[in-house]
Formats: C-alpha cells, sequence, structure tokens
C-alpha cells in the first residue's frame, strides 16, 4: 500500500514496505518468471492479494470463502495489506469496501451465495458510483434449502448490476484474474467494479498446480487521482455537485440524467473488453471450432466439459468447445463467429436455471440450436459421462441417429 | 488541502460560479477559531439548499459546517432523506451510497484515509436521518461504535420519517399518531444517546440547534474527541415542522419547547474521562498559547 502524502503514486521499479518491487504489468504478467505451485484455491487468492497492491481488505464468515479472506488477514499481520477488519455482515462490508474505495483505496473482499444476496443493493451503486472494487465469489447454492456447496445460480443475480465479471475455471485463472482484474477495472474509461467469480469447493478447496509471478513483484498501486469521478478525500476542490438535486424531481432531465449514467455503466463494461481481450488473450477460448457438436460454458463446467470432449474423441466422434472467461462483458461478437458452424450448442451448467444457456441465446441466430443442459445444482457433481449422455440422448430426441465421426 | 488547491487560473474567473469565487475569496481554511459566526459573511460551505421554508435543518446544516475544526480536510457521509437533498449544495467532499449504510461507508472511508495519509488529519463525519442511524442503520451504527471507529456520527432527529411523507420512527415519541402508526406509536423513543454511551462512544450531546454557540461548541468537541480518542454522536432535534403541522416561522420555538427542562431534549451530553482529559489539555494549551502572545 501506498502513502499518496508525496503527492505522487510510488514508481514502477520502486519498492513497497515488504521490500516487493512495484512492476509494469504487462512485464510482470507476461515476462516475469513463473514458479510452479500446489495450493488449494483459497490459498492463490493468498498469494494473488500478496501481489496486489491491496490497500484495504474486508472480511466475513461464510463458507466456502471464510479461509481465503481469514489467508488476506494474515497478508495485513504481516504487512502486505494496508488495513484489514471483519465486517459484521455482508451488507456492511459491501458498504465499508464502498468507503475505502470512495477514500481512495485499492479494495479487495469476498464473499459466497447468501452472502452475495445479503450484500446486493450494494453491487448496482459500486457500479454507479463508479468504485473498482474486487471481489471474489467463491459461489455456492441459495437458500433455501440450506446448502453450502457449490451453485453458480447466484451469477445470474449479478449480470445486470453494471459490474465487470469474470468467471475463472481453475486455480490459475483465478490467480490470473485476481491481478489482472485490477488493472482492467481501474482503467480510467472503465472504471467499474469486478466480481471475479470461481466455483466454491470445486476450485476453493481443491488443491491444483498454478504457475505463480515473483512473490518479490507487485502490480503498481491505484492512483486514485485517475479516476473519472472525484476521489473522495479533500485533496482536490470540493465542487459542489448541482444548484438543483435531481433526486425527487419529477422531471424530464432527472429521468435522463439517470438514465444516460445508467447507459454510461453499460458502455465502460464494453470498453473493457481492448483491454481485457490483451490481458486474457480474449474474452472467450474456442476448441474445435468447426465441429457440429458444441460445448458452451464458463468455470468449472469448461473444465468437465473438456473431459467429455475427450470421451467423444475416444468414440472418434468430433466435439467442440467454447470457454466463456468474461461474463460481463458478455462476448456476443466471438460467440457468434466461433458458433457459426454449429449444428447443436449444449449448455453445462452447475445451477437450476440455466442462465447461461439464456445468455448465449440471446445473442446468436438460430437460438433453438441450444439446449440448455446438462445442469446440475445444489452442490452436484457434473462427471463428463453425464454431459455425454446428454449429447447423446438430445440428439437422439433431435432425430440424429448417429453422431459425427471424425 | 491547502489552499493552493482551490485557487482558480486567472483566466477562468469570469466563468466560475459565485458560490466557487467565494471558496476561494472567504474560505476560513486553516482557520483555527472559525465558527458560526462566520455565517452571516460566507457562504463558502453551503448557500442555497432545496429543503422546505424554514426547516430547521437547514439551519443545523449551517451551524455544522460553521463549526468543524477543518472542514479543507473533512469528508462527510450522508444517507437518504432530506439531508441527501441538502448534500449535493455542501462544498466538502461527501458520500450518499444507500439509505442506513452510512456508517458502514464511513468506517471503510476513515481507513483508507488512514492508510492514504498516515500523517495527516482527515476527519469524517457522518450526517444523517433518524431513519437512517436508528432504524435500517441501526446495527452498522452500533457495530461502528463497537470497533472504536474514530469519526462522529450526527443523527438529525425529527421523530419520524420525514421525506417519505411521516411515517412512525424508532425516535418518534410513543403515542404519535402518523403514517403506519395510525393509532399512536405503541412504544418508547429508543434511548440512542444512553445506548451509544454503553457502546462505546467517547463523547455524546442531545441538544437542538436553537442555541449556535452551544451547536459550536458540541461540533467542534465532538470531532476532535472523534480524531485523537474514539466514535462521538450527536442528536440534534430538527423537527419537521410539516409533518408536526407547524409553519415556517415556528420552527425555533418549537425547538425552545423541546429544549425546556425535563422535555425530551434538554441539553444533556457525557463524556468519557479520558475525551474530558483530552479537551481540558486542549484548552489548557490554548490558553497558555494566549498568554504567551500577550506578554509578546
Amino acid at each position: 500500500m501506498g502513502s499518496h502524502e508525496s503527492n505522487g503514486m510510488p514508481q514502477i521499479g520502486s519498492m513497497n514496505k515488504k521490500g516487493q518491487i512495484i512492476t509494469d504489468p504487462s512485464e510482470l504478467f507476461f515476462l516475469s518468471p513463473r514458479t510452479q505451485a500446489f495450493l488449494t484455491g483459497s490459498e492463490v487468492i493468498k498469494e494473488a492479494v500478496k501481489r496486489a497492491s491491496v490497500d484495504f481488505s474486508v472480511a466475513y464468515p461464510i463458507t466456502p470463502q471464510s479461509e481465503a479472506s481469514s489467508l488476506v488477514g494474515e497478508l495485513y499481520a504481516d504487512g502486505y495489506v494496508g488495513d484489514y477488519m471483519r465486517g459484521e455482515s455482508e451488507f456492511a462490508v459491501m458498504g465499508q469496501c464502498a468507503g475505502g474505495a470512495f477514500g481512495g483505496a485499492r479494495v479487495f473482499t469476498t464473499t459466497a451465495g447468501p452472502g452475495t444476496l445479503r450484500a446486493f443493493e450494494n453491487f448496482p451503486m459500486w457500479a454507479g458510483s463508479r468504485l473498482p472494487i474486487e471481489v471474489v465469489f467463491t459461489v455456492r447454492g441459495v437458500n433455501s434449502p440450506l446448502s453450502i456447496q457449490p451453485d453458480t445460480l447466484e451469477i445470474a443475480f449479478m449480470l445486470e448490476t453494471g459490474m465487470l465479471l469474470w468467471h475463472a475455471e481453475d486455480a490459475q485463472d483465478l490467480f490470473d484474474y485476481i491481478l489482472k482484474g485490477y488493472i482492467v477495472a481501474e482503467q480510467p474509461e472503465v472504471h467499474l467494479p469486478i466480481g471475479v467469480i470461481c466455483d466454491g469447493f470445486f476450485v476453493t478447496h481443491t488443491k491444483d498446480m498454478v504457475l505463480m509471478t515473483p512473490e518479490n513483484r507487485v502490480i503498481p498501486h491505484y492512483n486514485p487521482y485517475a479516476s473519472p469521478v472525484t476521489c473522495m478525500d479533500m485533496e482536490s476542490p470540493p465542487v459542489r455537485m448541482m444548484r438543483d438535486p435531481f433526486v425527487m424531481k419529477s422531471n424530464y432531465i432527472s429521468y435522463m440524467t439517470h438514465a444516460s449514467w445508467q447507459l454510461e455503466v453499460r458502455a465502460a463494461i464494453e470498453r473493457s473488453r481492448k483491454h481485457t481481450v490483451q490481458l486474457l488473450d480474449g474474452l472467450i477460448e474456442v476448441e474445435n471450432p468447426d465441429a457440429e457438436i458444441m460445448l458452451v460454458s464458463s468455470g468449472t463446467a469448461v473444465s468437465q466439459s473438456r473431459e467429455a470432449v475427450r470421451l467423444f474423441r475416444e468414440q472418434g466422434v468430433k466435439v467442440g468447445l467454447v470457454k466463456i472467461k468474461t461474463i460481463r462483458p458478455f462476448p456476443g461478437q466471438e460467440l457468434r463467429e466461433a458458433l457459426k458452424n454449429a449444428k447443436h450448442i449444449f449448455v453445462p451448467e452447475f445451477n437450476v436455471a440455466g442462465w447461461m444457456a439464456k445468455e448465449i441465446k440471446s445473442v446468436i441466430d438460430r437460438s433453438e440450436r441450444v439446449i440448455a443442459g446438462p445442469h446440475v445444482a445444489g452442490g452436484m457433481t457434473m462427471p463428463p459421462e453425464v454431459i455425454v449422455e446428454e449429447v447423446e440422448r438430445s440428439l437422439a430426441l433431435r432425430g440424429k441417429k448417429e453422431l459425427i465421426h471424425g | 488541502m491547502g489552499r493552493e488547491k482551490i485557487q482558480i487560473n486567472e483566466e477562468f474567473w469570469d466563468i466560475m460560479p459565485d458560490d466557487y469565487k467565494d471558496l476561494v475569496n472567504h474560505s476560513t481554511y486553516g482557520k483555527t477559531d472559525r465558527g458560526w459566526k462566520d455565517v452571516g459573511s460566507s457562504t463558502e460551505l453551503i448557500a442555497e439548499h432545496s429543503l422546505c421554508a424554514g426547516c430547521p435543518e437547514s439551519i443545523a446544516f449551517r451551524h455544522i459546517m460553521a463549526s468543524m475544526p477543518a472542514p479543507e480536510d473533512t469528508v462527510m457521509v450522508g444517507s437518504t432523506g432530506c439531508t441527501s437533498l441538502v448534500f449535493p449544495m455542501v462544498a466538502v467532499h461527501n458520500i450518499h451510497s444507500l439509505f442506513g449504510n452510512q456508517n458502514a461507508v464511513a468506517t471503510g472511508l476513515k481507513r483508507a484515509l488512514n492508510v492514504r495519509f498516515p500523517n495527516k488529519n482527515k476527519d469524517v463525519i457522518v450526517l444523517a436521518g433518524d431513519g437512517a442511524t436508528v432504524d435500517i442503520g441501526l446495527d452498522m451504527t452500533l457495530q461502528s461504535w463497537f470497533r472504536g471507529e474514530r469519526f462522529t456520527t450526527i443523527c438529525f432527529d425529527n421523530e419520524l420519517y420525514a421525506n417519505t411523507g411521516g411515517q412512525e420512527s424508532g425516535l418518534m415519541q410513543k403515542g404519535f399518531v402518523a403514517k403506519m402508526a395510525p393509532v399512536g406509536k405503541k412504544f418508547e423513543k429508543v434511548r440512542l444517546p444512553e445506548i451509544a454511551r454503553e457502546s462505546g462512544c467517547a463523547y455524546v450531546a442531545v441538544l437542538t440547534t436553537s442555541k449556535p454557540s452551544l451547536v459550536e461548541r458540541v461540533v467542534r468537541q465532538a470531532v476532535l474527541i472523534a480524531r485523537e480518542i474514539g466514535p462521538t454522536y450527536l442528536q440534534i432535534y430538527t423537527p419537521c415542522i410539516l409533518e408536526i403541522g407547524k409553519q415556517s416561522m415556528e420552527g425555533l420555538q418549537e425547538m425552545r419547547d423541546a429544549e425546556a427542562a425535563g422535555e425530551r431534549f434538554k441539553f444533556r451530553e457525557f463524556i468519557t474521562p479520558e475525551a474530558q482529559a483530552f479537551i481540558d489539555d486542549m484548552a489548557a494549551k490554548k490558553k497558555a498559547e494566549k498568554l504567551a502572545s500577550a506578554a509578546n
């Protein structure tokens, strides 16, 4: 974390108080040597935050993110995070995060499932206030009945909050997205909150091999004076915002002000594309783009789909795959291109609603090609065989007697 | 923030709004004895407002703005309600985010400013209505006190939800007939000042805004104690003349009636020994300085 009193940001190449070197993001992500580590997703969150020059973090216990947010507390105790506290509820936590970001801090928090919904009113406020807070959603089931198990339903609620939403498939994505997320979210022309999503338990509580950037290098500090809105620190002239507050005024100007700002937030999401494409190597990843059968999804459903593609390959059936990395911005143009040859589009999902299938249907032509499934929910796993069976059953129903071989 | 940051480039003087020129010409930045008497000569922090004519809230706003010890380094946090109509016209940085989360926002804000400016005083003041402070936001109000967060909470107590049209609130008097209390409120006015004292506030005061010198003293004291010792709480009666059936010119009398002996807004304050020692020490130093300068 940086003291901003000297009227200048800590420069690239200089050291923070922990002796970590402030490093140009491109150099850090693409040129610096990576070392392999075998870690749980929760530990990966800690390792990424350690390299993220975070000023303020707020924690609250909720499974399955409790371990990660406790580990961020250890970083604070060791001096890697400026300030850290336990909030009293997720609604309060997200308000505390907002206060920190209004005050010019780089803020990090985590939540999941019921916590996400408890906090909900804050998310569109963050976006409307242009606060580039990063929150990791370790998604889990939403009550009732009570469930602590992995489930991606909460993402459906997040879609229209005005936040950037990136969905990590595995621990490696999680590490990279946490760091890269700040770089994109804090661009002056973007300047929006970002939700980095990973599937609870499947990613947080399993160990995976991760290639990590050097421990002694960090991304540059957040510069609140490059924000498109005023940093609330009384270090810039306190211009009165309005002669006459718009709130409570029933006139066209007040409606237009609100509507145009909401449109601007959505435009800012779209403006994040070029930065995201550069850092994530595209908003989607495609395998076998010429296959007639495509599996399209995000998160760990992609990992399961990869295995299903392999099972089909063993049967001599060519099946393609699209991994969606960013849910907001939604890669509409990319999906139209990637799916133009597909005849059957399957969308495996870990939730009961099938929201991803609906999203895909909304941006491609011939949307009857989309088969919303298979779905599992409430913590059920989705073995690749389930995906294979769903494809075979659905195609049989569609009157396709034989799968295409070759 | 020093005065140099608010200066106007010479070429822009003719197009700047009058109230900004007023800020540059008359700002009391850095003035240690600023107070309510500056209200008449300077409109740098608040000039117009969009409250009802004669609303005591507008008077309270002026007195508070004039009394904060360092407006040049003060950030305010508001909430939804009549106060949110005024804040856009206030010339210190101020935040509106949601209804009721003001003490959570102030918590994060104060901590962020501490991290970013470790060697500088940045005061944070929450100013919200009684619905925001005591009903919807009570959890966050209390939790910020439990944690000992270093900022001042000011509640504009008008004993009802004014902005939504006069509904029952927790600080309403028992028996008062209002919207959502059609047969009269059935429970006592919540004793938040006493709760504040038990929750860790170093300084608590209950008052009306009828006496500007009193407002000046408690606001100044509350902000300085919050800066050095711990959380502080002020509950100020700002009657909603509209909802209690009074005329525009009757606000002041209403406050005077409510602060009479035995009435619910009779001035009372609570201060911890530690905070009192701090205030005494500050007064002693000031006195010594005065004597020294007189001797010179």
